[in-house]
């Protein structure tokens, strides 16, 4: 038997996402906190039933967005009338109109860079090793089945109340993870 | 929830027709489990064998690709001489497949990006490799100006960058507009198709049994784990992408159509310009997709991925955005006519009777008459006719930037510098060219990743009632 240090976490397994998102609830209501699930494709709300808050993401863009506008704006009017003045026939060296397509490009690249980016690093990837990948069961997240993990860094975690807990929450199995 | 389209499909898109129909097809044929999806579509990628056509269609299209490499290597040692455009015709079939290739992109952005934001969840199944044809026809339209260039190993100067010269691009050109809106247009749909494919190579990456495979998919997959948090963030950013996609995408062909309208050539300068080749691009990006769709789906067996209904929603677009073209070329002659101006009323007279009006009639017979074809139904359930109508639009859609770019070109204000355009051998081999690498692209594409979306038809199959068992 294993103890609680060596151990990231236990995993439960089920195989339906509305089976996953009842047993997220159940575990957020008996108190854990430090837990995370797993599913091959996106469940509604079960970011939610874990207790995760609202992405922040669509800030990001926003910025991203705003610093490739203003940026790419602002390149185009030192170029055009502070470094390089070009007096074509007597129009305005500050010829906004014509300026519009490349800052308009440029804000749509700032806002998905930061967008795609933004969205790598507030996950933490990309993450070569993770003490997941050690159970074998764990590669059918990316087929069919639906894993919830309660972590041992949680403060109620227990081994053996947690493992049975996850039974109680009509786990169909529970495996070990080991770090 | 029943998703629009999934339950009762075809309810209301044919309200008109009269005859009782039999009920339409699916978006996902019945009997589907998230794993069956899941196996099939990564069989393709991990498999060891592939169909014998898959063989004989990669030979083919690598030494169309060789005809290409061959056709640029001339090309970069002799100089632009080696094609038939030559003053007054200085732009012909390299700025036509330019904006063929770019136009041909679009349809994959407006799939995957536009039908998400409108909840059309037949996309599904075509979005992947309509992302992955969008990414290597802007790959064969960015070749084409660079290759025009005339010294293209110095096409960064294009691009605002400190220089010794102390010069900057001319930011009032809509040829350089062109250049960002190009290589965003390009940036954006790489990194759209990417973040799609993530949960996918983590798919390939825990069923690949050859370790090469696994450490590249894993790789790819960059440790994707399907966690809850994960996924919320994922498809926030895949909803914002596909909101910035959207109209980067309109941008893109506009300012291909300022390239037109800025100038002031007679059948160019016009304010219809920029959203009349919106319009056809689509009209031709959706034909590419039927072109390539087909096919794929009878040599892997994709039918019950790719159902008639796609085909037939697609077909429909088609049509939609065919007769937006038309109403197009309908206010260029009227236009033309109530401008009246005599250069904008010969340039069209030109088209229509002058020497190259085979090209504008076959023209207006393959992007006007024939697709009429699509209001029938039976027309659109057939497979083959679907195909060869594809292929029509696409030859009609090449000519119609004939017709725009050469025809105007060669006979403008001044009959002394009138002359006929002629493409030479070289032209047509650099054009059958870059029709192979974006095969070769395409079929390498088909041969290692997944030409499906695993995870969004696993959703799919949970909505539609499916799951473990079916």
């Amino acid at each position: 038997m294993t103890t609680a240090t060596q151990l990231y976490g236990l995993l439960a397994q089920y195989d339906e996402p509305e089976a996953l998102r009842a047993a997220a609830s159940q575990a957020y209501a008996h108190g854990y906190r430090r837990m995370e699930a797993y599913s091959p494709f996106p469940v509604e709300s079960l970011a939610t039933a874990l207790g995760h808050p609202r992405s922040r993401l669509p800030i990001l863009t926003l910025v991203g967005g705003v610093l490739g506008g203003v940026s790419g704006y602002g390149m185009l009017y030192y170029a055009s009338v502070i470094s390089y003045p070009m007096n074509v026939g007597g129009r305005p060296l500050h010829s906004w109109p014509s300026f519009i397509p490349i800052t308009f490009e440029l804000t749509i690249l700032g806002a998905a860079l930061f967008t795609v980016f933004g969205m790598l690093a507030l996950s933490g990837l990309p993450m070569p090793y993770h003490a997941l990948f050690n159970v074998p069961e764990f590669k059918r997240a990316s087929r069919d089945q639906f894993f919830l993990c309660i972590q041992s860094i949680d403060p109620q975690f227990d081994i053996n109340q947690t493992a049975a807990f996850l039974k109680e929450c009509r786990a169909l199995a529970v495996h070990e993870v080991p770090r | 929830m029943t998703p629009d389209g999934l339950g009762d499909p075809g309810s209301a898109v044919h309200a008109g027709n009269v005859a009782p129909s039999p009920a339409p097809p699916r978006v996902l044929e019945p009997g589907q489990t998230y794993a069956s999806v899941t196996d099939k579509i990564s069989a393709i990628a991990l498999a060891h064998r592939h169909p014998r056509s898959w063989m004989i269609g990669f030979i083919a299209s690598s030494l169309l690709l060789m005809v290409f490499l061959y056709a640029s290597g001339l090309l970069l040692i002799t100089g632009i001489g080696l094609w038939g455009n030559n003053v007054p015709v200085a732009w012909a079939f390299d700025i036509i497949n330019f904006v063929w290739w770019i136009g041909i992109g679009h349809a994959g952005t407006l799939i995957s990006a536009v039908l998400l934001l409108f909840r059309q969840e037949w996309r599904t199944s075509i979005n992947r490799f309509a992302e992955a044809m969008t990414l290597f026809a802007v790959a064969c339209a960015g070749l084409y100006p660079i290759l025009h260039l005339g010294r293209p190993w110095v096409f960064y100067w294009l691009m605002p960058y400190p220089n010794t010269f102390g010069l900057w691009p001319q930011f009032r050109s809509p040829l350089v507009w062109d250049v960002f809106a190009v290589s965003t247009y390009a940036t954006v749909s790489f990194l759209f198709w990417y973040v799609g494919l993530i949960p996918d190579f983590a798919v390939l990456r825990d069923r690949a049994r050859r370790p090469f495979a696994q450490i590249v998919y894993g790789i790819l997959a960059m440790g994707w784990r399907g966690s809850a948090i994960h996924w919320q963030r994922y498809e926030t950013a895949y909803l914002l992408l596909a909101g910035l996609a959207t109209p980067l995408v309109v941008s893109v062909h506009t300012i291909v159509g300022f390239d037109f309208a800025v100038s002031i050539v007679p059948g160019w300068h016009q304010t219809l310009l920029p959203p009349y080749f919106v319009a056809g691009a689509i009209f031709s990006g959706f034909a590419m997709v039927m072109t390539l769709a087909i096919p794929l789906r009878a040599v892997y067996g994709l039918e019950d991925f790719i159902t008639l209904r796609h085909l037939d929603n697609m077909a429909q677009i088609m049509l939609a955005t065919g007769l937006m073209v038309g109403y197009g070329y309908l206010m260029e002659v009227f236009c033309a006519w109530y401008s009246g101006n005599q250069f904008e009323w010969y340039v069209t007279i030109n088209r229509a009777f002058g020497p190259y009006a085979l090209c504008y009639w076959a023209l207006i017979a393959c992007n006007i008459v024939i697709p009429q074809l699509i209001w029938f139904r039976s027309v659109r359930s057939n497979v083959t006719a679907l195909f060869v109508i594809a292929l029509i639009v696409n030859i009609g859609m090449w000519l119609e930037r004939f017709v725009i770019i050469v025809i105007s070109l060669h006979r403008d204000y001044l009959p002394s510098a009138w002359e006929m355009y002629y493409p030479s051998v070289w032209d047509f081999a650099q054009f059958l060219g870059s029709i192979g690498l974006f095969l070769t692209l395409l079929f390498l594409f088909i041969r290692f990743l997944p030409v499906i979306s695993i995870f969004e038809l696993r959703e799919l199959v949970h909505e539609t009632d499916g799951g473990q068992r079916s």
